[in-house]
C-alpha cells in the first residue's frame, strides 16, 4: 500500500503550527501562487491537502477537478481571519447537487 | 410512434416485453439504491457540519496561542523553532465501498523521533508556543477526520445525481415508451387478426356462392 503525505497551503501565519505536526506546509503569498502549489502537489502522492479559505476563489478550478475523484481530497479550512463560510457554501452545493434541488 | 418506426411482428413484441420487465426491474433497483445512498449522504452531512464547526473552533483557538506565542518571542524566532519539525506524517488510504461508491478512510501514522512533538528546545521559547502546538495536535484528528468525511460526501453526492439521473431516465423515457411500442404492437397484431378473419368469411361467402349458388 503507497504511504501517502498531507500538505497544507495557506498564508505564512496561518499554517505556520502546523510545520511542527510534521505535515508538508507550503506558503503562498497570494491566489495565483497557491494556485500553482496545489496544482503540483495534487499530483504528487498527497491524500488530503488542506487549503485556507482565502485562496479557495483562485483555486476554483483545481478544487473541481479533483472533486470526483478519491485522491487527493482538497479540504478548505479557515485561515486566520476566521470562517469565511466558503466550505459551508460548498457543503450546500454538494447537498444541492444530491438531492436536485436546495432543501435548506 | 415516436421517433422511429418499429416493426409489427410477434419477435418485436417479445424482445420489447423483455426490456420492459428489464427496465422495471432495473428501476426499482436503482430508486433503492438512490434511496440507500440518500439517506446514507445525509448522515455524512450532518458529521461533516458538526466535524467542520468544531474544527473551525480548534484552529480558531490555535490561531490566536500561536500569535500569543509570536507576539512572547517575536515572528522570527516562532518561525524558527518550527523550522526543523521532529514528527513525520505519514497517511494510510484505504477505500470502503458504500453502495459501489469508494471511498476512501485515513489512518495517519506520527513518527515522533522522541516522545514528545515540540521540535526545539525550552530554552529560548516560551510556554505559549508549546501551548499552541498542543491546540494545534489536538484538532489535527478532527481535521483527518473532516477530510475523509468531506470526500465521502463529495464522491456521494456525484453517485448520487448519476443514480438520480438513471432512475429518472428509466421511468420517464424508457420505460413509457417501452409501454407505448407495446401496446401499438398488440394494437396493430389484433387488427391484422380481424382483418384476416374478414377476409375469410368473404372468402367463404364467394366460394359458397361459386359452388351452390347460394347466397346469405
Amino acid at each position: 500500500m503507497t504511504m501517502y503525505k498531507i500538505a497544507v497551503i495557506g498564508e505564512r501565519e496561518s499554517v505556520l503550527g502546523f510545520r511542527a505536526l510534521g505535515l508538508d506546509v507550503r506558503f503562498a503569498a497570494d491566489g495565483e501562487q497557491a494556485r500553482q502549489t496545489l496544482h503540483r502537489l495534487a499530483q504528487e502522492d498527497y491524500a488530503v491537502i488542506y487549503l485556507t479559505e482565502s485562496f479557495s476563489a483562485a483555486c476554483e478550478a483545481e478544487i473541481a477537478k479533483y472533486k470526483d475523484v478519491a485522491v487527493p481530497a482538497i479540504i478548505l479550512i479557515p485561515g486566520r481571519g476566521g470562517s469565511l463560510g466558503v466550505a459551508e457554501a460548498a457543503l450546500q452545493s454538494a447537498v444541492e447537487r444530491a438531492v436536485g434541488a436546495d432543501i435548506s | 410512434m415516436a421517433g422511429k418506426t418499429i416493426n409489427p411482428t410477434r419477435m418485436e413484441l417479445t424482445r420489447l416485453k423483455g426490456r420492459l420487465k428489464t427496465a422495471v426491474r432495473g428501476h426499482k433497483l436503482l430508486k433503492d439504491k438512490r434511496d440507500e445512498m440518500m439517506k446514507q449522504f445525509l448522515d455524512v452531512v450532518r458529521r461533516n457540519r458538526e466535524l467542520r464547526r468544531k474544527v473551525e473552533e480548534g484552529l480558531q483557538r490555535a490561531g490566536a496561542s500561536l500569535s500569543l506565542a509570536a507576539a512572547v518571542m517575536g515572528p522570527e524566532m516562532l518561525e524558527q523553532s518550527l523550522l526543523c519539525p521532529k514528527a513525520r506524517v505519514s497517511l494510510d488510504v484505504d477505500f470502503r465501498n458504500i453502495m459501489s461508491v469508494n471511498v476512501p478512510e485515513y489512518a495517519f501514522h506520527t513518527e515522533a523521533q522522541q516522545g514528545d512533538l515540540y521540535p526545539y528546545g525550552f530554552a529560548q521559547t516560551s510556554g505559549e508556543l508549546d501551548a499552541a502546538l498542543d491546540d494545534i495536535s489536538a484538532v489535527f484528528q478532527d481535521m483527518l477526520e473532516l477530510a475523509q468525511v468531506e470526500k465521502t460526501m463529495q464522491l456521494l453526492a456525484q453517485e448520487i445525481e448519476k443514480t438520480r439521473r438513471r432512475v429518472n431516465a428509466l421511468e420517464y423515457v424508457v420505460i413509457p415508451e417501452a409501454q407505448r411500442n407495446i401496446r401499438y404492437i398488440s394494437m396493430k397484431l389484433d387488427e391484422n387478426e380481424r382483418g384476416n378473419t374478414t377476409r375469410l368469411m368473404k372468402v367463404k361467402d364467394m366460394v359458397l356462392q361459386d359452388a351452390h349458388r347460394y347466397s346469405t
